[in-house]
């Protein structure tokens, strides 16, 4: 069967695609937060999975103000990199796998989760930055990938227990797959960030830190914090975090840290990751 | 006790205490979806173009209010907040006039670029005395930096 083993969390931040995409990686300010996922690339290309599911948010790129699907799951074949507004990434386009995807699409709607079905979609920095981290700058991505985007732009997005729950889901959505492959799902955004008002610029390790450590436990505490915490806490953007808690929810109860990497500032925003495996799972 | 199986509704008070900070909720986002959209337009090079030769003309096109107009010729960034924009849609407005994140948000805060972009080098704005508009009150405004 199919099978989730791990769980890669990371931010997304628009600049540091940009960053590398010009050549700056090595500049003084992104070396210490590129270098920051040198084990991450050995990790992953030692994992080699099937298959990534991708949670993520669509910046009003894909979807504009005029349909805002709370889940949605990409079904297609690929995914072209969206232009922004300066142009698209420079990077592969994304290889979907649409028959998983079709089957988790219909499990998770028949586990009481209304998805919206996306059979046509541009990505954007929200699904490509965590791969050029992952990954660098291949000819191809390495494995298939199924985007899920989740609204987390227009207030309120699912909640957290929402998200963990639906983590859950796919979770059995993936094991009744009778194929085996390896899955990795991806939780991104965040973490502290604001990037609007008075407040903007805000900053909150000590928050960040408790929400990660709550992860790496069994997420009890993570998936009952209210939105007006993050808000508060967290600023404005730092809502996104709720994606790390499907991520999670999808993972055994059980887990181990495999990999913390917290770094600031990333143009606004504290950039955290993580990775997490299943305590059952032995490589 | 099991949480999945409870109905379970999330506050939504107390937000207006959150300093400096514009939720942008359902009604925001109704009353900003012309800013919104039109900021999307700006995804094409050939809008950007019509929009460059001359913006009071291309924003009239869509139906916002004068007040959100006059905004975004003055890009006013946090009028265009208030008035139901979001970041990541006015992105494409910035974008277009070749501005950042942080340019934006540094104009958004009171401080000068340079004192913005040494903040976040610093390690970004304190959450201390940051909380509520109570704490602004007795501190006479936003904390910035953080505690040596």
């Amino acid at each position: 069967m199919a099978k989730i083993v791990a769980s890669v969390n990371v931010s997304h931040v628009p600049a540091i695609g940009a960053a590398w995409d010009n050549g700056k990686s090595q500049d003084p300010y992104w070396k210490p937060l590129f270098d920051g996922f040198d084990f991450s690339k050995k990790w992953i290309a030692d994992l080699k999975p099937d298959v990534i599911i991708l949670v993520y948010n669509d910046h009003a790129s894909a979807f504009d103000a005029s349909i805002i699907p709370t889940f949605a799951i990409g079904c297609a074949a690929e995914f072209p990199p969206a232009d922004e507004g300066w142009g698209p990434r420079p990077v592969p386009t994304v290889i979907g796998h649409p028959v998983l995807a079709s089957h988790i699409a219909q499990s998770l709607i028949l586990d009481e989760f209304d998805m919206t079905i996306i059979n046509e979609m541009d990505v954007d920095h929200g699904l490509t930055v965590p791969l050029t981290l992952m990954f660098g700058q291949p000819k191809e991505w390495p494995c298939k990938i199924i985007p899920l985007p989740v609204n987390v732009v227009q207030f309120p997005p699912p909640t957290g227990n929402r998200c963990f729950n639906l983590g859950k889901a796919i979770k059995r959505a993936v094991e009744s797959w009778p194929e085996d492959l390896r899955v990795v799902i991806f939780g991104t955004g965040g973490m502290s960030h604001q990037l609007q008002g008075m407040r903007a610029g805000l900053i909150n390790p000590e928050w960040d830190k408790r929400f990660l450590d709550s992860l790496c436990a069994d997420a009890e505490v993570a998936r009952r914090i209210p939105f007006i915490e993050y808000v508060r806490e967290a600023g404005s953007e730092g809502i996104e975090m709720v994606m790390w808690l499907i991520s999670r929810g999808a993972l055994e109860k059980d887990v181990r840290e495999v990999y913390r990497f917290y770094h600031v500032p990333a143009s606004n925003t504290a950039l955290g990751h993580l990775i997490l495996e299943n305590k059952s799972f032995q490589k | 006790m099991s949480i999945d199986d409870t109905v379970r509704r999330e506050p939504i008070e107390g937000f207006d205490d959150i300093p400096g900070t514009t939720l942008f909720d359902a009604q925001r986002a109704r009353q900003g979806y012309w800013v919104n959209q039109f900021c999307m337009s700006l995804m094409k090079a050939a809008n950007r173009e019509e929009f460059k030769a001359d913006e009071d003309k291309y924003l009239r096109k869509f139906p916002m209010t004068d007040e959100q107009r006059e905004a975004i010729l003055k890009r006013d960034w946090q009028k265009m907040i208030h008035l139901g924009g979001n970041i990541y849609y006015l992105s494409k407005l910035f974008s277009t006039d070749g501005k950042s994140f942080q340019y934006v948000a540094a104009t958004m805060t009171g401080l000068t670029q340079e004192q913005y972009a040494k903040m976040m080098l610093e390690g970004g704005r304190t959450i201390e005395n940051n909380r509520s508009k109570s704490e602004w009150e007795k501190t006479g405004g936003p904390a910035f930096g953080r505690k040596k």
